[in-house]
């Protein structure tokens, strides 16, 4: 007993705290949000995700180091809507940070002003797949819904430091109005292809499609977190050809081995859609996210010669 | 004076706003009033200030309604999940109503909108714990002759196994509460009940109530979580069975800051009561209040890539146990003191992190028991690795060994093979084949097979 007690004042003297000089300490969930929260806090906040961009948000294992970063973070910013449920709440309950909490001042959940879609109405059962009851988290993959959790990231900042409001407020201006411009850009590369439908492999890309003017009539899973099954795969192959849907979407974080048989049956194009910053290399940022998936989805549209909806 | 003023244009406000007590006009300022009809110049210069007097009321009671509403309607844009969440609810204030029925207006019948009980209170169901039950059935097939021989109560051949029901919520800005109740085939259990403190000061994580406690891995886990249908033989063997350590008592975790890795100590103290071993001797008893029982564990942790890390554990604890059985020699000193100490290993690639896992894991733990007659200090393990080769799929394999906690000479050993499938995430198949090898008798070959199945609240994932 008496060596663990040795050993622990011991460590306790090496472990002098590296305290960033001044720097909020702020834990994202996911990368996406930690890069809006990057271009909005600057050199004055220190951020860093606990999800990587290129795996599952749904499946994040709830390993004892997040423990250690979220016990030191000053600002937790979740994207809410139960993505992160099956691993963030035993993260902060163990955290020993009274102020990151959910309810308390320093957590903050991104979506409260975003506009979201797919929340389901009246009864929801679990045979229909694992459904999020709030709504469907994959919200950031809408340019303008970005725009609104930089402001209530700037908010937040503010609240907790209140004397570099106008840092935040300039950074925020600049961000928002970088977001439109790009948003202008990405809008005018797919307005040719209006319409233009597609199938996704799980639900992310609601926003998106919304945003951008897909139309998305089916599934590779058969629902919500169900993994594919041959009866599904052959109704969505018949429906594909029915309505000649040459564009697969899928997730970095999936198997690619039934939308690539769907894909060979169909003639259809499977492209690996990254839905988070991150997701591949090159994305290392909110803006670089959407020219990635925008130039690839363009590209692709152009050699398979697809024409807006209604002129086929 | 300016009381005065202020009287009178209080005066003047009740009267418009409509207070019928107000109305007398035999107030003392009138008859004040009626004594100096003469002053007409300062009566005027009265009833200027009186009218400047209500004006300014009038604009306070304007700004602050302004900025109540103002609060009111941040509130409502600043809580747009909870009104998603709940888009049938009945505004504030509107009780919802239901009109009498037809035949009801006779004499001295109700008249008008009647109240629903019940629909207006629907919004206090915001606070209800997360609820969920996991069912968990087991059957049994094969040879179990052993068992008998060893006086170990065999599996029986179905059985509903355990029903666990939890209710789980956050009590108040400082706490929360976990609440985990087994119906099981002897009856229910309160299989754990106690409140957290997240967030006291010195980075004390705190546990008051009845818990599984901390000792070793396996003890810790619930039924559903083990990667196995049954506990391995030192656990059954020398921690208290499937029970285990799982009192009413106190833990305090603290993390142990250092630059290197991820490093916990938990302190836990407990009534002195505990489960079971297959043969009936429990691990701890208590025969008097003074009769605690103590587990210390310190967990060590370390990510080796992103994709790989280590977990470790050391584990004491020390009880009385109950080995005298009122028999008054001096039942103070007959105590059981573990030692245990549990590694795994997890790997599971970010990318694919849906199909593909790896975890192992073993656990090696010392008993020594202090009895009437003689100390027994008996060992075990259990090693063990599961591999998850499909996004439904694992196939896991586990070496047991173990001595028994009350005859140290006496050692049992098995082997098991372990298939899992998971149609989704709320439910599981799994079958077990196992072979145990009592100190007595022949090895016994069994089939396990195991249906988990999950209703209610989103858990979290175990890790």
């Amino acid at each position: 007993m008496r060596l663990k007690m040795m050993l622990a004042y011991a460590l306790l003297l090496v472990s002098a705290p590296v305290f960033a000089q001044g720097k909020l300490n702020v834990m994202a969930t996911i990368e996406d949000l930690a890069s809006i929260a990057r271009e909005v806090g600057g050199d004055r906040i220190a951020i860093e995700s606990i999800a990587k961009g290129y795996q599952d948000p749904h499946f994040v294992e709830a390993k004892p180091s997040f423990i250690l970063k979220l016990q030191k973070a000053d600002l937790l910013i979740a994207i809410g809507r139960e993505l992160e449920i099956g691993w963030l709440p035993p993260l902060i309950q163990q955290s020993r940070n009274g102020k990151i909490q959910p309810g308390a001042e320093a957590y903050l959940d991104a979506s409260a002003q975003a506009r979201i879609l797919d929340i389901p109405q009246g009864q929801i059962t679990r045979a229909m797949g694992d459904v999020h009851p709030l709504g469907n988290p994959h919200y950031w993959l809408d340019p303008e819904n970005g725009k609104t959790v930089a402001r209530e990231i700037a908010g937040k900042l503010t609240q907790l430091r209140p004397n570099d409001k106008a840092y935040f407020d300039q950074r925020l201006a600049d961000f928002v109005n970088r977001v439109s411009e790009g948003e202008k850009r990405w809008l005018a590369m797919m307005a040719p292809y209006k319409g233009v439908k597609v199938v996704t492999y799980h639900r992310s890309f609601p926003n998106f499609a919304d945003r951008f003017g897909l139309d998305v009539i089916g599934y590779v899973e058969p629902r919500p977190g169900i993994p594919p099954s041959p009866g599904h795969t052959l109704d969505l192959i018949q429906e594909m050809k029915r309505q000649q849907i040459k564009i697969i979407l899928m997730e970095p974080y999936f198997d690619q081995k039934t939308p690539d048989s769907i894909a060979s049956q169909t003639g259809a194009q499977v492209l690996v859609m990254p839905p988070s910053v991150g997701g591949e290399k090159t994305i290392t940022d909110y803006f670089k996210l959407f020219d990635y998936d925008i130039n690839l989805l363009v590209n692709a549209l152009k050699r398979i010669g697809a024409k807006p909806a209604g002129n086929d | 004076m300016r009381a005065l003023h202020y009287v009178h244009a209080s005066m003047i406000a009740a009267v418009l706003v409509g207070a019928p007590s107000a109305a007398p006009a035999q107030t003392p300022d009138a008859q004040a009033l009626r004594n100096e009809p003469s002053n007409a110049q300062a009566l005027r210069d009265e009833i200027d200030q009186l009218r400047r007097d209500f004006d300014a009321v009038r604009q306070q009671y304007g700004d602050r309604l302004t900025a109540l509403e103002t609060r009111l309607s941040a509130i409502q844009d600043g809580a747009p999940p909870a009104a998603a969440a709940v888009p049938a609810q009945p505004a504030v204030g509107q009780r919802p109503t239901a009109e009498v029925p037809a035949g009801a207006a006779g004499v001295g019948g109700p008249t008008g909108a009647l109240p629903v009980y019940g629909a207006a209170v629907a919004g206090s169901k915001v606070f209800n714990p997360d609820m969920a039950v996991i069912g968990d059935f087991l059957g049994a097939a094969g040879q179990n002759k052993a068992a008998r021989q060893n006086n170990v109560s065999p599996n029986p051949a179905l059985e509903m196994h355990e029903s666990e029901a939890s209710f789980q919520a956050v009590v108040d800005p400082y706490a929360r509460a976990d609440f985990f109740i087994s119906f099981g085939e002897e009856g229910v259990n309160l299989e754990e009940g106690f409140v957290t403190f997240t967030s006291l000061p010195g980075g004390l994580l705190t546990k008051v109530g009845k818990m599984r406690a901390a000792f070793g891995k396996v003890n810790g886990l619930h039924n559903h979580l083990l990667p196995w249908t049954d506990r391995p033989l030192v656990i059954n063997n020398l921690v208290g069975g499937e029970d285990g350590i799982d009192d009413a008592g106190i833990s305090v975790a603290r993390l142990i800051p250092n630059p290197w890795m991820f490093l916990e100590a938990t302190g836990q103290v407990f009534r002195g009561d505990s489960g079971a071993d297959p043969n009936g001797n429990p691990l701890f008893k208590t025969t008097q209040r003074g009769e605690l029982s103590y587990v210390g564990h310190l967990r060590a942790y370390q990510d080796l890539t992103d994709n790989a890390n280590i977990d470790l554990g050391f584990s004491y604890s020390r009880g009385h146990n109950g080995a005298s059985n009122g028999n008054l020699v001096d039942p103070g000193s007959l105590v059981t003191q573990l030692y245990g100490i549990d590694a795994t290993y997890r790997w599971k690639p970010l990318q694919r992190s849906i199909y593909q896992s790896f975890v192992g894991r073993t656990e090696w733990i010392w008993s020594r028991r202090d009895q009437l007659t003689s100390v027994q200090s008996g060992s075990g393990m259990y090693l063990s690795g599961d591999y998850q080769f499909g996004r439904r799929w694992f196939a896991g394999a586990r070496y047991d060994r173990a001595n028994r906690a009350d005859v140290a000479s006496m050692l049992d050993t098995g082997q098991s093979l372990v298939l899992t499938y998971w149609p989704s995430e709320f439910s599981q198949v799994r079958g077990q084949y196992r072979r145990t090898a009592y100190a007595i008798g022949p090895a016994d070959n069994e089939l396990l097979f195991q249906f988990q199945f999950a209703i209610g609240a989103h858990g979290a994932h175990p890790f």
